[in-house]
Order: structure tokens, then C-alpha cells, then sequence
């Protein structure tokens, strides 16, 4: 059969696997064991890391990208999509990701940020990206720079979801105000956000953004992951919320399964039964600001 | 005419979005009970593990085998070729089981290998059909019982058994509706029965 042109690292192509992910968790994992438990449970992609987030919290010191033999490790333990996380700038560490033919790179708050200025041209890359953000002119930065998902920043680490939550509102008042907008104000909306106008211009045409938009950051509970849907977000990031509770694997599946039927609360009831205890984690109302993650990034 | 849409995970909304540019009403299929009235059910891209544990803890999956073997028409694209497929190479995850096809998984690569392409399948006429391959499978043989629609490379990347269709590619990621047409055609043919 006759083929006309294949190209491969194509936009559509990114985005394309974003779209696939939707309705899923992604699940946060520091080894094979707990790729293959998470896995297991029903995740639709895994991250592969070296600490969780609230590790990282606890212990301080600087968050890098992890050591490609556990990326491998990990690739070779599951079927599902493997995704890694990259310092906010740091070019090499997404080229090095890329060179180990990783699925996803997350351009991460997480991780300590190596440029203070300037975010990854993620658009240079053939792999996809996907990057935080905590209101619409951020979110579209990150688009315009080539991110072909988005997530919420939400608090990573806390198990406090009013972070992620508050993100989501956010976004979607920004998304309001864009749609119900004259044109003749589309210029000076995407001039008070921050944001290209073209993309402006594109979310008032599409009523959403357009890329998939995730939640993460400080889900813990099957009820929080299924909240984060209700208020609009297409599939959800747990990190420390899995691994950090007493039984990750029956939390795990009952976070996978309260996503998909998120607006059936019988269910979400019967699955967060016995689930044991959840992590312990941290209000947010209480941290002090130099200990916020969601505030890297410009 | 009423068609179902797998809803558990995955690209839902971009079949949605096709069969509604086509005048068809759409269910979400999240439950054994959305089943009931419809004629045609398409099983969309996404994770095939995480789609196969839902359909077995939610009890759809025995369901929807016996509708499609009563001759309901399935379309899977992607995901849902590797559920309708009776032999999938070194897994044991769950399937629907009802093509008689050798699949196998993520066979082109990982995402850096995904790729788009036009090409020509000739049961949609001259026109060729822009498809996009995202972590994609592809049949790798198939019995005779299977019309294929589409070689590349030695590789099956769409295919029909009678009331069954399959694409490894994802037409709901285009505006091109062809392929949706062609499986409602065996929706409609059903639909009077």
C-alpha cells in the first residue's frame, strides 16, 4: 500500500497521546515494584522519579531528574506509558530523556528549577511535554512554548488537594471570561494574562484549552481524585498520595476506578472502604511561602 | 439509531464530536445497562490494560462479547483493535476476543516513534485517509476469515470480520469522517434487524 509522507514528533502526535491519557491516573513511582503495582491497579502511564514529592518536602536539597537505570528499570517493568520529570529550563536533562525514548517528559515545579527566567522550548523537542500551571495565561505560555499537556500545579507533596483545586476554578473562570469576550477585547485579555494571543484567540473558538488538562498536586483520597474531574479536569497525577498511604495497591485501584465513574458517589463510596490509612500530609494554609512549589515558574 | 461509546477511559469526546457531525445520537457506555438500545458500540484509544481491568471489575466485558457475537457491529481504533482481537502476542490482559487476529502491542515503538501519514484504503475510495499512530499496535496475521483494509509494511493496520471493524490508527483524531460512515453503514444494517 502506498504511503504519502510519514513524519513522526508532530504535533498531532503529542497531543494525540495526551488525548489517549484522558479519563486515566498517572501514577508516581520511584521503581519497577511500584511501576508494576500501579500498573496493576489500572494506571494509564506511570512517572518515574527518584523521590515523591513529599520526600523531596521532607528532606530538602536539590530535586533533579532521575538516574536513567531506574528510567530504564522502570520502561522494562511496564507496558503503559513511562514519564519523567526534567528541571524547569534544564535542556539537557529533556534531551537526555529523550535520548532514553521516554514517553512523556514532565517540565517540572517539583523538581529544583535550573533556569530562573526562562522555560524549555519544548516545541525543539519530538517528544511531548507536559507542564504546571496555575491559571490560563500560564497554561498557555506553557502551550506556546510547545507543551502538549497541561496539568494543574496544585501543591505536590501535601496531600492537601485545595491547591489543585483552586487551579482548576482558576483556569476555568479564565476560560469564561475569554469565551464570553468580544474580539475587540481579546488583545488586552491576553495582555493582562500573559498569554499569546493567538492561542487566546483559539481558547475563545475551542470554550477550552487546547491541549488536555490534568489534575495534580496534593490528590490523597479516591474522593479528591474524582472531585478534580467533576470540576473539569481530564484525568488526574497522584504522586505521594499512592506510595506514601497504608496499602498503595488497593488505593491505587480504587483512585483509578473512582476517575473513571467520578459522578457515580455510590461507587466512589464502596471503593473507599477499608482503604486504610491515607497520607498523613500537610495543610498548606500552614506552610510558609519559600516552601510552596507552585510559584516556580514564569 | 442509537451507537455506544466505551466511556471508561480514553479518547471519548473525539468520537463523541465525529458521530454527532454524522447525525447519530451517542450513549457513554460506563455500565452493563447503557448496552441497552444501542446498535453499534465503538471502543475508543487509550490504555488497552487499564481499559481491560474496568471492562472486567464493571462487569461490561461478557456483555459486550455476547452482543457483538449476536451480531452487534464494534469498531475499535487503537485500543480497541487489541480488545477485539482473540490472540494478543506475550499478554494475558483481558479482551472482548472476537476477531480472530494476531495483535500485537506498542509494536511500532514508544511514543518518539509515533507517526502520521496519508495513506490510501481503497474500500474508502481515491481520496487518501490521513491516519495518526500513537504508541500504536498492528495485526500481525490474521486468519482468512478477516478482510483487510489496509497493509503497510507487511503490517494489517485496519480490517473488518463481519460485524467487527479495527483500526490500529486513530480516525477520531481527524475531521475525516469516512471511516465512521463506513462502520455505520453495519450499524444501520443492524439497527433494522
Amino acid at each position: 500500500m502506498d504511503i504519502i509522507v510519514k513524519e513522526t514528533g508532530t504535533l498531532n502526535v503529542k497531543r494525540g497521546l495526551a488525548e489517549m491519557l484522558k479519563g486515566g491516573v498517572i501514577m508516581d513511582v520511584v521503581n519497577p515494584e511500584q511501576a508494576k503495582i500501579a500498573e496493576e491497579a489500572g494506571a494509564v502511564a506511570v512517572m518515574a522519579l527518584e523521590r515523591v514529592p513529599s520526600d523531596i518536602r521532607a528532606q530538602g536539597g536539590v530535586a533533579r531528574m532521575s538516574d536513567p537505570e531506574m528510567i530504564i528499570g522502570i520502561q522494562e517493568a511496564v507496558s503503559i506509558p513511562v514519564m519523567a520529570k526534567a528541571r524547569i529550563g534544564h535542556i539537557i536533562e529533556a534531551r537526555v530523556l529523550e535520548a532514553l525514548d521516554i514517553d512523556f517528559i514532565d517540565e517540572s515545579e517539583v523538581l529544583t528549577p535550573a533556569d530562573d527566567v526562562y522555560h524549555i522550548l519544548k516545541s525543539a523537542f519530538r517528544v511531548p511535554f507536559v507542564c504546571g500551571a496555575r491559571n490560563l495565561g500560564e497554561a498557555l505560555r506553557r502551550v506556546g512554548e510547545g507543551a502538549a499537556m497541561i496539568r494543574t500545579k496544585g501543591e505536590a507533596g501535601t496531600g492537601d488537594v485545595v491547591e489543585a483545586v483552586r487551579h482548576i476554578r482558576r483556569v476555568n473562570e479564565d476560560i469564561q471570561r475569554v469565551v464570553s469576550a468580544t474580539p475587540m477585547e481579546l488583545m488586552t485579555l491576553a495582555k493582562d494574562m500573559g498569554a499569546p494571543y493567538e492561542l487566546v484567540v483559539e481558547v475563545k473558538n475551542l470554550g477550552r484549552l487546547p491541549v488536555v488538562n490534568f489534575a495534580a498536586g496534593g490528590v490523597a483520597t479516591p474522593a479528591d481524585a474524582a472531585l478534580m474531574m467533576e470540576l473539569g479536569c481530564d484525568g488526574v497525577f497522584v504522586g505521594s498520595g499512592i506510595f506514601k498511604s497504608g496499602d498503595p495497591a488497593r488505593r491505587a485501584k480504587a483512585i483509578v476506578e473512582a476517575v473513571a465513574h467520578y459522578k457515580d458517589a455510590a461507587l466512589i463510596a464502596d471503593v473507599s472502604k477499608g482503604l486504610g490509612e491515607a497520607m498523613r500530609g500537610q495543610s498548606v494554609a500552614q506552610l510558609d511561602d519559600r516552601d510552596r512549589l507552585a510559584g516556580r515558574g514564569w | 439509531m442509537k451507537v455506544g461509546i466505551l466511556a471508561l477511559q480514553g479518547a471519548v469526546r473525539e468520537h463523541r464530536h465525529i458521530l454527532h457531525t454524522l447525525g447519530v445520537e451517542t450513549v457513554d457506555v460506563l455500565s452493563s445497562c447503557d448496552l441497552d438500545g444501542i446498535c453499534g458500540l465503538i471502543l475508543p484509544g487509550g490504555e488497552s490494560t487499564t481499559m481491560g481491568k474496568l471492562l472486567v471489575r464493571y462487569g461490561l466485558l461478557d456483555p459486550i462479547a455476547e452482543l457483538g457475537r449476536r451480531g452487534m457491529p464494534v469498531f475499535g481504533t487503537c485500543t480497541g483493535l487489541i480488545l477485539l482481537s482473540k490472540h494478543i502476542n506475550h499478554s494475558d490482559q483481558y479482551r472482548l476476543g472476537l476477531m480472530d487476529t494476531f495483535v500485537e502491542r506498542n509494536a511500532f515503538g514508544r511514543q518518539l516513534a509515533s507517526f502520521e501519514a496519508d495513506m490510501y484504503i481503497p474500500v474508502l475510495g481515491k481520496t487518501p485517509f490521513h491516519t495518526v499512530f500513537i504508541r500504536a499496535p498492528y495485526i500481525e496475521k490474521a486468519d482468512s476469515n478477516v478482510n483487510i483494509l489496509l497493509r503497510y509494511d507487511n503490517r494489517i493496520l485496519f480490517a473488518e470480520q463481519d460485524n467487527f471493524l479495527a483500526a490500529a490508527f486513530h480516525p477520531e483524531l481527524t475531521d475525516d469522517t469516512r471511516i465512521h460512515a463506513y462502520f455505520l453503514e453495519k450499524a444501520a444494517a443492524f439497527h433494522k434487524i
